[in-house]
């Protein structure tokens, strides 16, 4: 494409799954024992859509990336810490909360509302990306409204892979049952991509990427919009985390085949 | 890729670790940056026109990920934030209350001499008196050096997490955790930056997928805080050197929980317990509650303990067991867990502390105060000491050579309480090289006296004995053979089977606040370790490993990532290293490339503990 794309990524953090989360009520509904002391990382979901977004931009010269991220501005801050060095992009931050427990249709209009105001965004080269999921919401619904919102039609959701034809249509594969994906093509954008793991592996931290990130990325978090979600109308009849359950046995030298019949047996019995 | 692809980048001051001594650099140095209106105090030499291009680079994956449970008198923190409030730092309170007790040995599987067992029986004989509850006997005194009142209590997680929010707050300084430096550049006697680690290398650090060579950052000034096993640190220690009669010979693992307590129990948030004299009478440990029902529990591992099956995860759960304890933390749960290496010269394992391009600050550079048991407070403080005269040569445009940085920096710190006390803890803790006995006598001394009276020990590294000296009369040789033998084809640390042989109860777990060490590293550490890294703990020899009867890397590997071998070497394993380096000081071969120089090189890596409760 002449000009290349202009990508914009869509997320925002989640409390750290290795740390202890505890649900709770707190005042204003469901929370998180002390979310904010809980170190933060980057959405896993959106994190392969920032990756791929990364490499598309540098396989299309011209093309740019765009971080759109509602969170407490405090946490932002820290998960850029981590997520600078990783690939080159522009920082939209609002300042607001990335809990779990918020409404999706509140939190799609705010994501809607910054991108709307992106300078010289170019909607015929836009291509939105975000995670099909979220790691702290499971609705699945978040992109969808997003793409709804700005009047986006051509949506796709649990992508595994983008391609660029030579022709410049975009063939997409979305995950459906059964491991298999569906294949469609798209001719041109903007679209919504829901990004399910991607094929990429996480980038290794790059000095001079973080450099060249931060000198944008505090700005961003300064002029950072505070954003109000409301929770009216919102009921939370229970909150539970996933129940793990774990048991830890060494063994040495065992055959691919044996863990596999270990396995097989386990779920049977369970 | 060839070496020659490596990339380069310019900045003013490079700093390596984010602990207590950059958190007090950074701070001081971001406040001297930039003027009211927004434009640069002093201007970057890198990118003129900009302030100063500061960047710090930290080992764990998030700011934070340190081990320490905190009882500080915190004279510099408040220094740096007259107007602190720690309710605004989770896990952080005031110091309410302090004990200091000598805990007695309720099982009698622990090695005592003659003089405490008889100390023993006159302390149990008195067990009347007000002092004496649950088998520990609480000193009535506590000598003002030892006093903490008027501190706090800290998780190092959530005040270094505090401390980097507020820095990067500030836009004047960024930091990047989950990025570990390989060393120093050092060209001729000037240090002239670091160079980051490779990444994309299987384990033996070859090139592999997405191989990208550690990139070098140069910078007019590298602002060493890497603590005590830092590979920055240690690298310049071995080009330069330290000052005559300066080394580091001692040393301690650290290893400590923070739990949950259970319902029907709560502590006043501040309250403070010190102990001495259980699991072994070399072993100190201590509790801090950090609110009404989180504490802190932990001990310290001295290399001076000679048993060389000394485990410190082990001998933790005995003392969370001791009655004294177990009263409030039976029925607790397990929220966090890590292990640390203290650098515990002190004052005498002082390196040369600047160089041309180059300053050290924190417990690398020997700032610990091994009389007081404090290091935070004095790491703060020597950061904060570099960060102002930093700010002072850069005003005045002069350039960070060993000279000016002596003039300043140094000259700042001898003045300072820092060495005052530093002087006074220098030889306190000599006459444990003896005896416990001796050794608590000689802090008692040189705590009173200002340290002109001490107890002499001993001078040199700190060997530990051979197994058999040390179970003399206790297990015989044929039967240590025997477990020694079982235990290597099932590739086991010997301490379980040997502490057990020789009275330690085994630990009933519970699956929430006693469990094994491999669940501990899963629930409490929850230890990480990135792809595309090379091994940091690497056996420079290992037919030496394959001879070492005793590999006491393995009784005291923090996260039993290192093994014994059925063929009768070692192995290591990243995925469950807690980066305590307890392996390399604790190492008995020394090599031939230096003296005092390990089998065990322990070098620059990713991932590790994943908690920022500790």
């Amino acid at each position: 494409m002449n000009g290349g794309y202009q990508i914009v990524v869509c997320g925002s953090i989640v409390p750290d799954p290795l740390q202890t989360l505890e649900p709770v009520a707190g005042p204003t509904g469901p929370a998180l024992r002390n979310e904010m002391m809980l170190p933060a990382v980057l959405d896993p979901w959106a994190a392969h859509a920032l990756y791929e977004a990364a490499n598309l931009a540098k396989q299309h010269s011209g093309s740019k990336v765009w971080w759109v991220a509602l969170g407490p501005k405090a946490k932002l801050q820290q998960l850029m810490m981590s997520m600078a060095q990783k690939v080159p992009f522009e920082l939209v931050a609002l300042d607001g909360t990335a809990s779990g427990f918020s409404d999706s249709w509140e939190v799609a209009e705010a994501l809607a509302g910054a991108i709307e105001s992106i300078p010289e965004l170019d909607r015929d080269r836009l291509l939105l990306f975000g995670g099909w999921e979220s790691a702290s919401r499971g609705t699945g619904v978040t992109m969808q409204m997003v793409g709804e919102r700005l009047g986006i039609t051509d949506q796709f959701q649990g992508v595994d892979e983008l391609t660029i034809e030579s022709d410049g249509s975009l063939r997409l594969l979305e995950r459906v049952e059964g491991g298999h994906h569906q294949v469609s093509v798209c001719g041109s954008p903007p679209v919504v991509v829901g990004w399910a793991t991607g094929r990429l592996p996480e980038p290794p931290n790059n000095p001079q990427v973080g450099m060249l990130n931060m000198r944008t990325v505090m700005p961003a978090l300064q002029r950072a919009k505070l954003v109000q979600l409301s929770t009216e109308g919102l009921t939370f009849h229970s909150v539970d985390l996933p129940e793990q359950r774990r048991e830890t046995r060494i063994v040495r030298d065992s055959s691919a085949d044996e863990i596999a019949l270990e396995l097989v047996d386990w779920i049977k019995s369970d | 890729m060839l070496d020659s692809e490596r990339q380069s980048i310019d900045l003013d001051i490079v700093c390596v670790g984010l602990g207590p001594a950059t958190g007090g650099f950074l701070t001081t140095l971001s406040r001297g940056l930039i003027r009211a209106d927004g434009t640069p105090e002093i201007e970057s030499k890198v990118m003129p026109g900009m302030p100063l291009q500061v960047a710090c680079y930290e080992r764990a994956d998030d700011i934070g990920f340190g081990v320490s449970g905190i009882a500080t008198r915190a004279r510099s923190l408040k220094e740096s934030f007259p107007e602190l409030n720690v309710a605004e730092i989770s896990l952080a309170a005031e110091i309410t209350s302090e004990k200091v007790l000598y805990l007695l040995d309720p099982i009698g599987a622990g090695r005592r001499s003659p003089t405490l067992r008889m100390a023993d029986r006159i302390i149990r004989a008195l067990k009347w008196l007000p002092f004496f509850e649950k088998d520990a006997f609480e000193l009535p005194y506590i000598p003002p050096f030892l006093r903490k009142e008027g501190g706090f209590v800290f998780s190092i997680g959530q005040l270094m997490q505090w401390v980097g929010a507020d820095l990067m707050s500030t836009g004047t300084a960024v930091i990047w955790p989950g990025t570990p430096v390989s060393g120093p550049l050092i060209e001729g006697e000037n240090v002239v930056g670091v160079r980051l680690v490779d990444q994309g290398v299987d384990k033996e650090g070859r090139p592999a997928g997405g191989y990208m060579p550690g990139m070098d950052i140069r910078a007019a000034l590298t602002v060493v805080g890497d603590g005590p096993v830092g590979p920055v640190g240690r690298q310049l220690d071995e080009h330069f050197g330290f000052p005559e009669g300066n080394q580091h010979t001692e040393w301690a693992v650290g290893a400590k929980m923070v739990i949950d307590l259970r319902d029907d129990v709560r502590l006043e948030p501040g309250t403070i317990f010190h102990t001495f004299g259980f699991p072994e009478p070399e072993i100190f440990g201590f509790m801090y509650a950090h609110t009404e029902c989180i504490v802190s529990a932990g001990i310290f591992v001295p290399s001076w303990f000679k048993n060389p099956a000394r485990t410190s995860y082990r001998y933790l759960q005995h003392w969370m067991m001791h009655p004294y304890f177990w009263r409030y933390l039976e029925g607790g749960r397990l929220r966090s867990w890590g292990a640390k290496s203290l650098q515990e010269s002190g004052r005498r394992g002082e390196p040369f502390l600047v160089g041309n391009g180059y300053a050290r600050i924190g417990e690398g550079s020997g700032s610990t105060n091994v009389l007081t048991g404090s290091g935070v407070d004095e790491a703060w403080m020597t950061g904060k000491q570099l960060a102002e005269s930093v700010l002072e040569l850069a005003k005045a445009e002069k350039q960070y050579t060993k000279e000016n940085l002596e003039q300043t920096y140094v000259k700042k710190r001898r003045s300072s309480w820092v060495e005052k006390e530093g002087r006074i803890a220098e030889k306190s803790r000599d006459g444990f090289q003896r005896s416990v006995v001796r050794g608590m006598i000689g802090m008692v001394l040189a705590g009173f006296t200002g340290g002109k009276l001490t107890l002499s020990g001993k001078s040199g590294k700190d060997e530990a004995s051979t197994l058999e000296d040390y179970y003399r009369g206790k297990i015989p040789p044929a039967e240590l053979d025997r477990i020694r033998r079982e235990c290597t084809e099932q590739g086991l640390p010997l301490h379980d089977a040997l502490m057990q042989k020789v009275g330690w109860p085994e630990i009933p777990f519970d699956g929430q606040l006693l469990v094994s060490q491999q669940d501990a590293l899963l629930m409490g550490g929850k230890v990480q370790a990135p792809a595309g890294y090379a091994d940091h703990v690497v056996f420079l020899y290992p037919e030496l490993c394959e001879n070492c009867g005793d590999k006491i890397c393995v009784e005291i590997c923090s996260g039993q990532a290192i093994e014994r071998e059925p063929e009768g070497g070692v192995r290591f394993d990243r995925e469950k290293c807690v980066h305590c380096g307890a392996c390399f000081w604790n190492c008995s071969h020394s090599v031939a490339a230096g003296e005092g120089k390990s089998n065990i090189e322990f070098r620059a890596g990713a991932g590790g503990l994943h908690s920022a409760e500790n």
